[in-house]
């Protein structure tokens, strides 16, 4: 007879530091089901959104997550912009890509960074960090800011590339590239590394698509999608630049993709500053009509979409947001079952999951009828702390 | 010697303040020369003792409720006195060959093994499930270590003539030139680097405590003085270790001289630094992973070193 007990992570994640709960049923060390909470830290984001004006619901997309702070506006603008087909300067158009490619590279470090210390691997966690200075220093340079941009704007961004950053701007990029290819030979050379990824975790090509999941998720599981290709925004249509896509489907594949996908953002930067066009980076559109428009944009994780409906009034009567790790989430039945504690850690963090954009909360109408008011909610409340009070003896 | 003598010995020097206090530095020069080799700046020198102190003397000590409070308050005390022992005999016979007893090597042993029992006996006893998990791997952990360590110690005591006391086996290398000079040394020294850094759960091997897996796990539910009594045990290993492992090797510490003892510490920081080098330049492995390279390849090479030393090389 098999004993089976309850390992909880959460919830507060001890390491990435963001409020959710897994429930892993242990039978040993092995992992027979995992069961997933989120919801501690619903912002009601949506709703906040509609209450705004147009041009101050971005700022609020921005504060969905600050890592995505560049992905989520890009949706978000290009919704509005759906709605009225406003036309968006190009060079604006080039630097929202550049944007996009800085955010990519220091989210994928980020990711792996964290993932060697998931690993116990500090060294990488610790040099990962350090070589994202360098991104951030860039977007500085850029945006004024290093994380929360306040780039993008209706028809446009807010800010110019100057002349004279274009060169500070490469040499950085210059000096990245060559610590990611060290940290790229750390990395994917050591032996113990791909004894503790390879071949976990797997997530098949056809369970990927069976479960809708996106950006380098799928990629790493060989399910060829990419936003930037598939329904070019930005200036991803005007350079060349490749899907890094791998076919094996575990951490490993997943750490694979995402540094190469680093390259490639690279690559995209300096092709857009070489090609960037000289004039205005503002449209400056003054209305926007009713009707109803669709953003998407390819954040560090798959697949942003904002949907945002327009009544003609100057602020959106609904704005729905999907964010990436929402669809990846549930995968985790798939690839965490059948494996040890010790993997199911960097399983859990190999979809690179963005706490804060997958909060959701659930509506239930009960058709105007009035369950419980706030002073009864209160009341609950204040009687449970009572019963966990008297519990533990304390008056 | 009678008995103020031997308390001095066990409770002062070269017993629980000396070794406690070695540990705590060079525990300190383990966290600065990680910091160093992750760019970060460090704890300065007295850091370990603040965080000691602040345990043992100010943080409450939590209890658990429903559980074996005997066991669970028992077993850091039996931590720290195994391992104060153990530091007490090794630095001892160090500083005189004739200060041992016929067998200490194997009394060393077995007090080196005391505080891993005590913190999985500590573990279980708190009840929780986290802990569990960690003291289960703290098992299988000395299950796999015990065998080529035991294997790469028995090449000294051969190489000295089967001399089953510390002293002779540090007598024999004066003599005759460290064992560490010899194929058979060197190969078990190798497989005793990788033991000793299991026995001190450092990364590779952490996977008992595995902060980012079981949050501390084997410590998850101690606090206030028996938390700081298992890290004072660990601290005390941290500095043990090594010298057994100069002791064996390399002639001991020395104490017949400045020369004697600048070299017997150059060779202490030396091995120091590979264990903290190790630590740096690996992730985690998993438990089963440790396993399968203990038992194979470790035990491997310290069996080969057995035969060769028996064989005279």
């Amino acid at each position: 007879m098999s004993h089976k007990a309850h390992v909880p992570i959460g919830p507060y994640h001890p390491l990435q530091e963001e409020p959710e709960f897994y429930k892993l049923v242990v039978d040993g060390e092995k992992v027979v089901d995992v069961d997933v909470r989120i919801g501690y830290n619903h912002r009601g984001i949506e709703k906040i959104s509609e209450s705004k004006n147009f041009d101050q619901s971005i700022f609020i997309v921005e504060r969905i997550c600050g890592i995505c702070s560049s992905s989520h506006p890009i949706a978000c603008v290009q919704a509005i912009e759906d709605i009225a087909d406003i036309p968006v300067p190009e060079r604006a158009l080039y630097i929202r890509s550049i944007n996009q490619e800085l955010e990519r590279i220091h989210s994928h470090l980020l990711w792996l960074g964290l993932a060697g210390h998931f690993l116990g691997y500090n060294t990488v966690f610790m040099w990962a960090w350090k070589y994202r200075e360098l991104i951030c220093d860039i977007m500085e340079t850029v945006t004024g800011n290093r994380q929360n941009y306040a780039m993008h704007k209706v028809g446009g961004v807010r800010r110019d590339i100057e002349r004279e950053h274009v060169s500070y701007i490469l040499t950085r990029l210059d000096e990245f590239l060559k610590q990611l290819d060290m940290l790229k030979g750390a990395v994917l050379d050591d032996p113990v590394i791909h004894a503790r990824l390879k071949g976990v975790g797997v997530l098949t090509k056809e369970a990927a698509i069976d479960y809708a999941t996106l950006g380098p998720v799928a990629r790493a599981s060989g399910v060829d999608i990419d936003v930037r290709r598939d329904h070019p925004y930005a200036a991803y249509d005007k350079i060349k630049w490749n899907v890094i896509t791998r076919e094996e489907g575990d951490v490993f594949a997943k750490t694979v993709v995402r540094i190469l996908e680093m390259y490639e953002s690279a690559s995209i930067i300096r092709q857009c500053l070489d090609k960037m066009p000289q004039g205005p980076i503002d449209s400056n559109p003054k209305d926007i009509p009713a009707g109803e428009g669709i953003g998407l944009a390819e954040a560090p994780r798959g697949e942003c979409f904002h949907y945002i409906k327009s009544d003609g009034t100057n602020s959106p009567t609904r704005h729905k947001i999907r964010a990436p790790t929402y669809m990846n989430f549930p995968t985790f039945k798939e690839t965490v079952i059948g494996e040890t504690i010790s993997d199911a850690t960097i399983i859990l963090a190999g979809i690179d999951p963005c706490y804060c954009c997958t909060e959701r909360m659930l509506i239930v109408d009960t058709k105007d009828k009035i369950f419980m008011n706030v002073e009864e909610l209160i009341r609950l409340s204040q009687e449970a702390t009572a019963r966990i009070k008297e519990k533990m003896g304390i008056k | 010697m009678n008995l103020a003598e031997y308390l001095f010995m066990f409770l002062v020097f070269p017993g629980l303040l000396f070794s406690g206090a070695a540990g705590l530095v060079i525990g300190w020069v383990d966290r600065k020369v990680t910091a160093m080799l992750q760019w970060r700046v460090g704890p300065p020198w007295y850091q370990n003792f603040l965080d000691t102190a602040k345990l043992l003397l100010y943080k409450e000590t939590l209890i658990p409720k429903g559980i074996a409070r005997g066991y669970f308050l028992g077993m850091p005390l039996l931590a720290l006195s195994a391992a104060t022992l153990a530091s007490t005999v090794l630095l001892s016979a160090n500083g005189s060959t004739r200060a041992g007893f016929l067998g200490d090597v194997i009394v060393v042993v077995y007090l080196l093994m005391m505080p891993p029992i005590a913190l999985m006996l500590g573990a279980f006893s708190s009840a929780n499930t986290l802990a569990t998990v960690g003291a289960s791997r703290e098992i299988k952990l000395m299950l796999s270590y015990e065998l080529p360590f035991l294997l790469a110690l028995s090449v000294p005591i051969v190489k000295s003539g089967y001399a089953l006391k510390l002293g002779d086996i540090i007598n024999y290398q004066a003599a005759n030139g460290a064992v560490i000079g010899s194929p058979s040394g060197v190969l078990s020294f190798l497989a005793m680097i990788f033991c000793i850094q299991a026995k001190l759960g450092f990364v590779p091997f952490d996977m008992p405590e595995a902060e980012t897996e079981l949050m501390a796990g084997v410590y998850i539910e101690y606090s206030g003085k028996a938390l700081g009594f298992f890290k004072l045990a660990k601290s005390i290993m941290i500095f043990a270790l090594p010298v057994l492992i100069v002791t064996l090797y390399c002639g001991g510490v020395g104490s017949g001289g400045v020369v004697d003892i600048m070299k017997g510490a150059l060779e202490y920081i030396a091995i120091v630094f590979i264990m903290i080098l190790i630590k740096n330049t690996n992730p985690r492995v998993r438990i089963d992973h440790a396993m399968k390279f203990f038992w194979g390849p470790v035990a491997f090479l310290a069996a080969l070193s057995c035969v060769l030393a028996v064989m005279g090389y």
